[in-house]
């Protein structure tokens, strides 16, 4: 009886993992600060690829500039460490020369929004078959700690030293209205739910953008005057947001300023790799 | 109780990685875990339920819980 239980609990937790396989040895330990969430948000991802069971030459993976977007440097599939912003264009550009590729995009919030926006609009509106992993921290780390698209209103940064008067962005709202076909949201708090979205944002054929909250405790934490990494996990991550599925059940008070998190948005839209192909074939059988 | 019960799990530390955040000192519900200079360090292994929650918010891919 005891066996089957642990059994049954390792399949759920499916941990102890060995991310080894899927790591390069010789680039670890990452540059990430002590609590930076990004390091969960990697380690999520690699259990999540390895549920979907794709090996590692069928999977590639880029970014363009920040501290989200070393994340490509750790890993071993294939790899791209592109432009500022232009990650999505060098994605676009891999999966159309070779559809059998799984491309997943990881970026931050600056990269995907501020510096790349006009990009991740139209990735959204053609549906082409990506994942899209938007890791919000509100920062602009590497290079300061400078207030970036998504940070809340009244945040402390560098560029903003009595708080910050920008109404942020909403990444989920923004993917959804350009036309993403599966929207979802994560923490790296809820690590074991964020692998289970990640998961089915792997799987979905379709732009699917999961947009994950993770905190940064060196810019972020500090200068809005959080004690702890686990303080700023628990303020940000836990408290600041609901479970979609909960979401229903609570009363509209309790919901004000809180992010949803969870599938947001799914949709079954022709993808664009397909159709095209579709259309070469049409048109070369006419002839 | 059986003898399974009394089986104690293995954390493995790997002390290189380590960058002395305390994520998983802060997180484990049965204080398990403690801060030794700028690194993590085992205390008390007994009461650990193994509920992995040090490994899976772990973000320097230092430590691990094995049965």
């Amino acid at each position: 009886m005891s066996g089957t239980a642990v059994v049954e609990k390792k399949e759920r937790v499916s941990v102890p993992f060995d991310y080894n396989k899927y790591l390069r040895p010789n680039k670890l330990p990452h540059i990430w600060c002590p609590g930076c969430g990004h390091g969960i948000v990697l380690k999520a991802m690699l259990r999540a690829i390895d549920k979907t069971g794709f090996s590692k030459d069928e999977i590639c993976m880029i970014s363009g500039i920040g501290c989200s977007s070393r994340t490509p440097g750790y890993v071993d599939f294939n790899t791209m460490h592109t432009l500022h912003g232009r990650a999505l264009s060098f994605a676009t550009g891999v999966k159309f020369a070779n559809p059998r590729l799984k491309v997943i995009v990881v970026t931050g919030d600056g990269d995907a929004l501020a510096i790349g926006g006009n990009h991740f609009i139209h990735t959204c509106r053609r549906n082409i078959d990506m994942t899209v992993v938007v890791m919000t921290n509100a920062t602009y780390g590497m290079t300061g700690g400078q207030y970036s698209p998504t940070s809340p209103l009244e945040t402390v940064a560098t560029t903003s030293r009595y708080g910050n008067i920008e109404p942020p962005f909403d990444t989920c709202e923004m993917a959804k209205a350009a036309g993403a076909s599966f929207v979802a949201r994560g923490t790296a708090y809820h690590t074991l739910e964020l692998e289970k979205t990640l998961h089915d944002a792997i799987m979905h054929k379709g732009t699917s953008v999961v947009d994950v909250i993770d905190a940064c405790p060196t810019y972020f934490g500090r200068a809005n005057k959080f004690k702890s990494t686990t303080h700023l996990m628990d303020v940000v991550e836990k408290d600041g947001t609901v479970n979609v599925k909960q979401a229903d059940k609570l009363p509209p008070e309790k919901l004000e300023g809180k992010f949803l998190r969870g599938l947001l948005h799914k949709v079954d839209r022709p993808e664009y790799c397909e159709q095209y192909e579709n259309l070469v074939m049409e048109k070369a059988k006419a002839k | 109780m059986g003898e399974a019960a009394k089986k104690l799990p293995r954390i493995v530390i790997n002390e290189k990685f380590c960058k002395g955040c305390s994520i998983c000192v802060d997180f484990c519900p049965t204080n398990v875990l403690e801060m030794k200079g700028s690194t993590v360090a085992v205390k008390d292994l007994g009461a650990c339920t193994r509920c992995q929650l040090c490994d899976l918010r772990c973000p320097d891919f230092a430590i691990q819980v094995f049965d």
